[in-house]
C-alpha cells in the first residue's frame, strides 16, 4: 500500500485533475473554495473520509457503539431494594470487575466450555477434511458432474440453522424418525442420539452437514485458481492425481485451508442456533450448552444483562485471541512466501 | 399458612383502596383527548376475533392486536421495550407467574385508581391476589385460568381394564398395571421442559414457592410438599413406569396419537391442544380430577393462565383499563372468549351461561365444565416471586439432568439444587430475603 505514493508522482497528478468534481459532489461546503490554490489538497484530504464515512457511520453505530455500551454494561449490576416492587426499587450501580469473577469462575460457564472444545474436536477437522476432499475430488479432471455436484454440496450451507436443526431433530426422534424406523424393522436396537453422551454428535452433525458446503466452494476456489501448467509438469514428471493432489493442490491452497479453519473455530466458539432449537426435544442440552446459550439465558431468562455482557466480553477476547494467536502461529509457515 | 392471611390483607387493602378509587375516577373528568385513541395490545391469546366486537362499538377507543409469539419472547421484547424507554405496546398479555417480575423491572401500571369497584368482585380470590401480589395496587386484570385435572384415553382404560386413579396412590398402580399389560404404553410422562406444570403438581399438594414476610422474600421451592411431589414422581420415573420426554415434542404428539401416552396431567385448555395435536382421538379422551394426596381435601393446581395489564408506557392508560374490563367482565366479551378463543374465564361466575356445553373434542363428556368448575374451586393458593424466571429455567436444568438419571435421588437433589440457584440469585439482586 505504501509504494504508490512515493513512486507515482505523475499519476497521483492525473488522478488530481479528477478530485475537484468529486470533491464537490460529495462534500458540498469545500466546493466554493476549491477555485483557490490549496483548496484541491483540501480536497484530497476530504474525499477518502467522504468515501469512507458511510463504512464508518454504520460501523460505529452497529458495531463499535454497541461493544462499547456492552463493555460498559459488563462493569455494572442492579441492585433491588426490599421487596423490589413498585418504580424506582431497582438502580444500576458499578460492579467492578465482580461480574467477570463470576464469569470465568462460574461452573457452568467453564462446562460449557469444555462442551464445545469436544464439540470443535468432532466438527472442525469432520467438516473441513470433507469439504477438501470434495473440493479436490471436484477439481480432479476426470470428475463428471461437476456443476451438480458442487450445488448439491453446496446446497445445505442455504438452510438456515433453525430450519436444518428441525429437519435434523425429527430425524434424531425415535417415534417420529423414518431411520429407527428401519432400524427397528431390521431388529436393531440403536441409542437415541438424544441421550447425554450422543446428543453432543447429534449437534456436531447438523454444523458438519450445513458447513461443509461453505468450506468446500472457498477451497474449490482457490484451487481454480492454481495455474494449470504446474499439473502438467507434474504429470509429465509422472505423478499420479493421488500425488498431485497431496504434493501440489494441498500445499498451493494451505492459505485457504488455514482461513477456513479459522473461521470454523470461531463459528464453534458461537455455536448457538442448533443446540437451542433441539433443546426442547431433548433432556440432555441443558440452558447452558454452550457459551453463547449462557449469555442468551443470563440476559435474556435471567433479565440479568450485566453478566451476560462480562460473559460475552469473555467470550470475545478469547475468539479474538485464539484467532490471531493461531494466525500468528501458523503465518510463518503458511504465508511465508508474500512476507518474504 | 402465613400466606393465607397475608392473601386476605392484601385483598381488604385492595378493596378499600378501589373503593376510594371509585369514588374519584369518573372517565368523563375532561381528559378526553380529541379523535379516536389507538391502543396496541400484544397478544398470543388469539384475541382478535373478540377485539373487533370491542372496536365496533367503541369508535373513539380502537384497539390494535399485535400477536405474540408466546408468553417469554413476549415479556423479553416488553422489558427490553421499557429498558430501551419506547416501543412498548399500551396492552399487555401476562401469565400470572410473570407478573411479580413485569412489576418488579416497572414494566406494568398500577390500575387501581382507573377500574371499577365491581371488578374485584368478578373474580376468585386466589386469581386476584395474583394480579394484586396482595399490596393495594392492581397491576391486571385476570383474563383465564387453567386448573389441573387428569385426561385419559377412556377407550384404552377400557380395553385395559383399568380404574380411573383418584388418589396418586392409585395414579402409581395404574401407571404400572398399564405398562406391564403393554410395556410400549405410559400412564404419562415426567417433562422437564415445563416448569408450570410441575409448579402445578406442587400447588396441588400445598407448597407455594416463594412468600412474603414483612418486607423480604422467601423461598420455599425445597419444602416438604415439594419435596414429596418430586421423590413420586422420581419414584415412577426410575421404575419406568413413567416415561422420561419432554412434552410438546414431535414425539410426544406422536404418542398422543397413536395411544402410547395414555394420559395427560393437565389443565383446562387441554382440549384445545389435544385438539390441534391429536385431532383423531376425538370423543376417546375423557377427564376427571386430578389424583389427589389426602382424599378427604380435595385439592388442584393450576397450569396456565393470564391476565390483562396496562404498560408503564401507555399514554392512554384510562383507555386501556376502560378496554382490558371489558375484556375480561363483560357478559358479551367473556362468551366470546369462550366461543372464539376457547379460554376457560377467569370471571367464573359471569361465564357460567358460556360453559354449558362440553368443548367439542370432549362432547362425549357431558360434565365437562361441571367438573371444571368443581375442581376449579379447590385451586390451592400460591405466590410466585420476581425472579420465577430463573427458578424456572433451574427447573429446566436440573430437571432435565435427574429425568435423564431416571432415580427418586436425583429428582430430590433437583428440588435442593432450585432452592439455591433461586435463593443465590435473589440474594445477588439485592432483594431482601428471609432464611
Amino acid at each position: 500500500m505504501p509504494e504508490p505514493i512515493t513512486q507515482d508522482t505523475p499519476r497521483r497528478r492525473a488522478t488530481d485533475a479528477r478530485r475537484p468534481a468529486s470533491a464537490h459532489a460529495l462534500a458540498p461546503p469545500s466546493g466554493t473554495r476549491a477555485r483557490h490554490g490549496g483548496a484541491t489538497r483540501r480536497g484530497r484530504h476530504i474525499a477518502p473520509w467522504a468515501f469512507l464515512s458511510p463504512a464508518i457511520v454504520l460501523f460505529t453505530l452497529f458495531l463499535a457503539a454497541p461493544i462499547g455500551y456492552s463493555v460498559y454494561l459488563s462493569f455494572r449490576t442492579e441492585k433491588v431494594s426490599g421487596l423490589g416492587l413498585g418504580s424506582g426499587s431497582r438502580q444500576e450501580v458499578w460492579n467492578g470487575v465482580a461480574n467477570y469473577v463470576s464469569a470465568v469462575a462460574d461452573t457452568e460457564f467453564l462446562a460449557s466450555v469444555g462442551r464445545i472444545g469436544l464439540y470443535g474436536l468432532i466438527v472442525v477437522p469432520v467438516m473441513l477434511g470433507s469439504a477438501l476432499l470434495f473440493a479436490l475430488l471436484l477439481d480432479a479432471r476426470r470428475t463428471r458432474a461437476r456443476r451438480f455436484g458442487r450445488i448439491t454440496i453446496f446446497l445445505p450451507y442455504a438452510v438456515p440453522a433453525v430450519i436444518s436443526s428441525l429437519l435434523w431433530g425429527f430425524l434424531y426422534l425415535p417415534a417420529v424418525s423414518p431411520f429407527y424406523w428401519v432400524f427397528d424393522r431390521l431388529g436393531w436396537s440403536v441409542p437415541s442420539l438424544f441421550g447425554p453422551n450422543l446428543v453432543i454428535f447429534a449437534v456436531a452433525n447438523i454444523a458438519i452437514w450445513g458447513g461443509i458446503g461453505f468450506n468446500m466452494v472457498v477451497l474449490y476456489t482457490a484451487l481454480k485458481s492454481v495455474p494449470s501448467e504446474l499439473y502438467e509438469a507434474a504429470e509429465l514428471d509422472g505423478a499420479s492425481q493421488i500425488g498431485i493432489a497431496w504434493r501440489i493442490k494441498i500445499p498451493i491452497v494451505l492459505p485457504a485451508i488455514i482461513m477456513t479453519f479459522v473461521f470454523s473455530m470461531i463459528a464453534t466458539l458461537q455455536v448457538f442456533a442448533e443446540p437451542t432449537t433441539l433443546r426442547p426435544l431433548s433432556n440432555a442440552i441443558s440452558t447452558t450448552w454452550t457459551p453463547l446459550m449462557k449469555v442468551y439465558r443470563d440476559a435474556f431468562t435471567r433479565g440479568d444483562l450485566y453478566s451476560a455482557a462480562a460473559t460475552s466480553v469473555v467470550i470475545a477476547v478469547a475468539t479474538f485471541v485464539l484467532s490471531f494467536g493461531f494466525l500468528r502461529l501458523v503465518q510463518s509457515r503458511a504465508f511465508g512466501q508474500e512476507e518474504r | 399458612m402465613r400466606l393465607t392471611s397475608g392473601t386476605k390483607a392484601g385483598a381488604v387493602l385492595a378493596a378499600t383502596a378501589l373503593l376510594a378509587a371509585g369514588c374519584s375516577g369518573s372517565p368523563d373528568d375532561g381528559s378526553e383527548p380529541t379523535g379516536p385513541v389507538e391502543l396496541t395490545f400484544w397478544t398470543w391469546a388469539g384475541l382478535g376475533e373478540v377485539v373487533d366486537i370491542w372496536n365496533a362499538e367503541n369508535p373513539d377507543i380502537q384497539v390494535v392486536v399485535n400477536e405474540q409469539d408466546g408468553g417469554d419472547p413476549a415479556v423479553t421484547k416488553l422489558l427490553t421495550a421499557i429498558e430501551a424507554g419506547s416501543g412498548a405496546p399500551d396492552i399487555m398479555q401476562a401469565e400470572y407467574q410473570k407478573i411479580p417480575q413485569l412489576v418488579s423491572n416497572d414494566a406494568v401500571a398500577d390500575i387501581s385508581g382507573l377500574l371499577s369497584e365491581e371488578t374485584p368482585g368478578h373474580f376468585a380470590d386466589g386469581v386476584w391476589n395474583a394480579v394484586t401480589l396482595g399490596s393495594d395496587a392492581v397491576y391486571a386484570v385476570p383474563q383465564d385460568s387453567g386448573p389441573m385435572q387428569f385426561y385419559y384415553r377412556a377407550d384404552i382404560f377400557e380395553k385395559y381394564d383399568l380404574e380411573v386413579p383418584t388418589t396418586w396412590e392409585e395414579y402409581a398402580e395404574v401407571a404400572r398395571e398399564l405398562h406391564e399389560k403393554d410395556p410400549d404404553k405410559y400412564l404419562g410422562t415426567f417433562s422437564a421442559n415445563d416448569a408450570g406444570w410441575f409448579v402445578g403438581l406442587t400447588q396441588q399438594a400445598g407448597a407455594s414457592w416463594y412468600g412474603i414476610e414483612g418486607e423480604s422474600w422467601s423461598v420455599n421451592i425445597d419444602s416438604p410438599e415439594v419435596r414429596q411431589v418430586a421423590e413420586y414422581w422420581g419414584g415412577l420415573v426410575e421404575e419406568g413406569v413413567i416415561d422420561n420426554k419432554p412434552m410438546y415434542t414431535p414425539e410426544w404428539n406422536q404418542g398422543l396419537n397413536d395411544g402410547t401416552q395414555v394420559g395427560w396431567l393437565s389443565a383446562i385448555w387441554a382440549p384445545g391442544v389435544l385438539n390441534s395435536n391429536a385431532p383423531d382421538t376425538a370423543g376417546k379422551w375423557e377427564m376427571a380430577p386430578m389424583p389427589q394426596w389426602d382424599e378427604s381435601a380435595e385439592a388442584t393446581g393450576t397450569w396456565g393462565g393470564s391476565a390483562t395489564a396496562v404498560t408503564t408506557q401507555s399514554e392512554h392508560p384510562e383507555q386501556a383499563a376502560r378496554f382490558i374490563e371489558w375484556l375480561n367482565t363483560d357478559p358479551v366479551a367473556v362468551q366470546a372468549l369462550v366461543d372464539v378463543s376457547s379460554l376457560y374465564p377467569a370471571d367464573v361466575a359471569g361465564s357460567e351461561d358460556a360453559l354449558a356445553e362440553p368443548p367439542e373434542f370432549f362432547s362425549n363428556q357431558e360434565d365437562f365444565y361441571e367438573i371444571a368448575a368443581q375442581t376449579a374451586q379447590t385451586t390451592q393458593p400460591f405466590t410466585y416471586g420476581p425472579n420465577i424466571n430463573v427458578a424456572y429455567s433451574a427447573y429446566n436444568d436440573e430437571f432435565a439432568k435427574a429425568t435423564e438419571a431416571r432415580s427418586a435421588d436425583a429428582f430430590v437433589a433437583a428440588v435442593e439444587a432450585m432452592q439455591q440457584i433461586t435463593v443465590d440469585d435473589l440474594v445477588n439482586s439485592g432483594f431482601d430475603v428471609a432464611e
